[in-house]
């Protein structure tokens, strides 16, 4: 039997109130006391006000990958004799807290798919995210405000997508429709409110019906791995695509999809610890060898591998997945106006030509 | 390996060489006994070492699978983590995420003649090779070594050439300009392999060593007649996981770490992506 409930818009507050005692909850929300400022996924508080309106700038990456974690931890001491001895000890992975991540888009929760097959699917299995990943449910907005940059149908999701998500979210002019897709979301909505009427019922299945049909962004995202390849010696054509390239990295950054991490050692005295932390492709150090060498020295090859990464590296690795949700933040972020729609879009485009 | 594959085991350096003016070998034991006995490696798997607080570098195990009184890594001084390296002495701990990567063929190798074609500190992931064929003799045809360094003071693994030659391996060692008291070959890595020219026929060019060598033997191989199925070499990337996550030793949808640090010159042409 499906479980749905209806929250009056009015009642919107009480009812996460409420939904926060029983689980850790994560909603979109103002990052700044500024309206039209950035949106980021935050942990909810009593009077925090979602932002349900709009894509949030930040992707939810961060609630599995935080920007900053510890690996370990270590301690030199001193023995009786006087030589230095070392401990390690993991930094449990096993901390991960129930969670309920309440409105985040087809687009944020499909980005997910990636991430598990990179981190969670082998050949090595990441434990620091597999904890997390387990202990995380998804309630997901059919989405109703995509705008000229989203093209999440381009990438195999949809504004109606519900891969990876455990309830379902319509947005009703004077309330949300909840809807449990899984069995363990159900217990999530006990008590919280009544089941909705027959009326909204149905306008949420037909709202349902029409987002699923609408297809957002016409990129042929089909096959890009050999229009890469073709196209991978072709200085000219990746400088006219990244001319204006600052290498400021904010792609990577609001990237739902991007996860490539730096490991470094932070120390004190005798103790420190190992971090993962977020790192860029955009950047000239990522790639930067000891020997001074550096395989992806300009913009150019670095723009290069983030396409190709997206298109035609991670489907060649993984049975044609996409590096890629479509959520469109790269473009809307990109400070010069940088399209990833119109780099991939051209890769197929008079590829012989030069 | 422990289920946590970030978390290194605790290895204590057992003995520390120096090889030149700036490379130095470091023979190593896993702290824990039985990890010790159970640790077992493919000659061209590489290791994760670390010194806590500086961080982690990749490091091919040169020792062979055949020898396992300690595992061997040999470090050229670039950076920090290998700076850092230089200053441990017998007796200190360091960190070890190994094995990692795919090693060499060396089943396929077997029935083979076998030419080495090392530079510098290039000669150490050529080593564990090496001594795992000398250690498997009958299994193999003709072994044939060219190594060379700048000088004689630049060479690694000096006190050990009379035991590679007993153990039947053609040692050609070659300079780069004449030294007092040098008695072997003087001039570059690929004018020598044009004097040695070892058959292609039925054989395996396991290359390794500074890319202006690479090119140049390359090159001088394919004259020779050699195949690039037939041409072996590792490759080197900055790497930070070392288990295919962490996205920046890529070269196309390969990384170095999980699916190298061995490739064939075939591999390498079809894998694209920059070098």
């Amino acid at each position: 039997m499906a479980v749905k409930i209806f929250i009056a818009a009015d009642r919107l507050d009480s009812v996460l109130e409420k939904l926060s005692t029983k689980i850790d909850l994560w909603i979109p929300a103002l990052l700044k006391d500024d309206k039209s400022g950035p949106t980021g996924f935050v942990q909810y508080t009593p009077g925090i006000t979602p932002a349900f309106d709009r894509q949030t700038t930040m992707p939810l990456k961060k609630l599995l990958l935080p920007q900053e974690e510890t690996l370990l931890r270590f301690k030199y001491q001193k023995d009786p004799e006087g030589s230095l001895k070392t401990t390690i000890a993991l930094d449990d992975p096993k901390e991960a807290r129930p969670t309920l991540v309440f409105g985040a888009r087809s687009c944020d929760v499909r980005a997910l798919v990636t991430l598990d097959r990179v981190f969670a699917n082998g050949p090595y299995v990441d434990p620091y995210y597999v904890q997390r990943r387990k202990n995380t449910l998804f309630a997901t907005l059919v989405c109703g405000q995509t705008d000229s940059k989203c093209f999440c149908s381009s990438v195999g999701g949809g504004p109606a997508d519900m891969e990876g998500s455990h309830l379902r979210i319509v947005r009703l002019e004077d309330g949300y429709l909840v809807e449990a897709l899984s069995k363990d979301a159900q217990p999530l909505l006990a008590d919280l409110a009544e089941a909705p009427d027959k009326s909204r019922d149905q306008l949420a299945a037909k709202l349902v019906k029409e987002a699923s049909k609408r297809q957002v962004g016409d990129l042929d995202t089909k096959d890009c791995a050999p229009a890469f390849r073709n196209r991978f010696q072709q200085n000219d054509y990746w400088a006219s695509m990244v001319s204006q390239c600052l290498s400021c990295g904010v792609c990577t950054y609001v990237c739902p999809t991007c996860y490539c991490f730096s490991i470094t050692d932070e120390t004190r005295n005798l103790e420190g610890e190992r971090l993962r932390s977020w790192d860029s492709c955009m950047f000239y150090h990522y790639t930067l060898e000891a020997s001074g060498h550096n395989p992806r020295p300009t913009k150019l090859e670095r723009y290069r591998n983030r396409v190709g990464h997206k298109f035609s590296y991670i489907p060649e690795r993984y049975e044609g997945l996409l590096g890629c949700c479509g959520c469109g933040r790269c473009i809307r972020s990109c400070p010069v106006n940088i399209d990833i729609r119109q780099v991939v879009g051209n890769l197929k485009e008079n590829s012989n030509e030069q | 390996m422990n289920n946590n594959p970030y978390l290194p085991e605790l290895a204590t350096v057992q003995e520390v060489i120096t090889e030149t003016g700036n490379i130095r070998t470091l023979r190593l034991t896993l702290d824990n006994k039985e990890s010790m006995e159970k640790f077992t490696f493919r000659p061209g798997q590489v290791g994760q070492l670390s010194v806590f607080g500086t961080g982690e570098s990749t490091f091919v195990i040169n020792s062979p699978p055949t020898r396992r009184d300690y595992l061997q890594f040999s470090v050229m001084k670039a950076g920090e983590v290998t700076s850092r390296i230089h200053q441990l002495n017998a007796g200190d701990q360091v960190g070890l995420r190994a094995p990692l990567g795919n090693g060499f063929g060396f089943e396929e190798m077997k029935g083979h003649d076998i030419l080495f074609v090392g530079g510098g500190i290039g000669m150490a992931p050529l080593r564990t090779l090496l001594l795992y064929m000398i250690d498997n003799r009958a299994d193999y045809g003709d072994i044939t070594v060219i190594y060379g360094a700048r000088s004689p003071k630049d060479m690694c693994y000096t006190y050990e050439f009379e035991e590679w030659r007993a153990g039947g391996v053609n040692l050609v060692l070659t300079v780069d300009a004449e030294f007092p008291g040098w008695k072997e070959r003087v001039g570059f890595v690929p004018t020598v392999l044009n004097e040695e020219a070892p058959s292609p026929n039925n054989r395996i060019a396991v290359v390794c060593g500074p890319p202006i060598m690479i090119k140049f033997v390359l090159f001088n191989l394919k004259e020779l007649g050699y195949e690039d199925p037939q041409i072996i070499t590792t490759l080197e990337k900055r790497m930070k996981c070392g288990i295919g996550i962490c996205g920046r030793c890529n070269a196309g949808s390969k990384y170095v770490c999980l699916d190298g640090p061995v490739f064939s010159y075939d591999q390498i042409r079809a894998m694209g992506g920059e070098l």
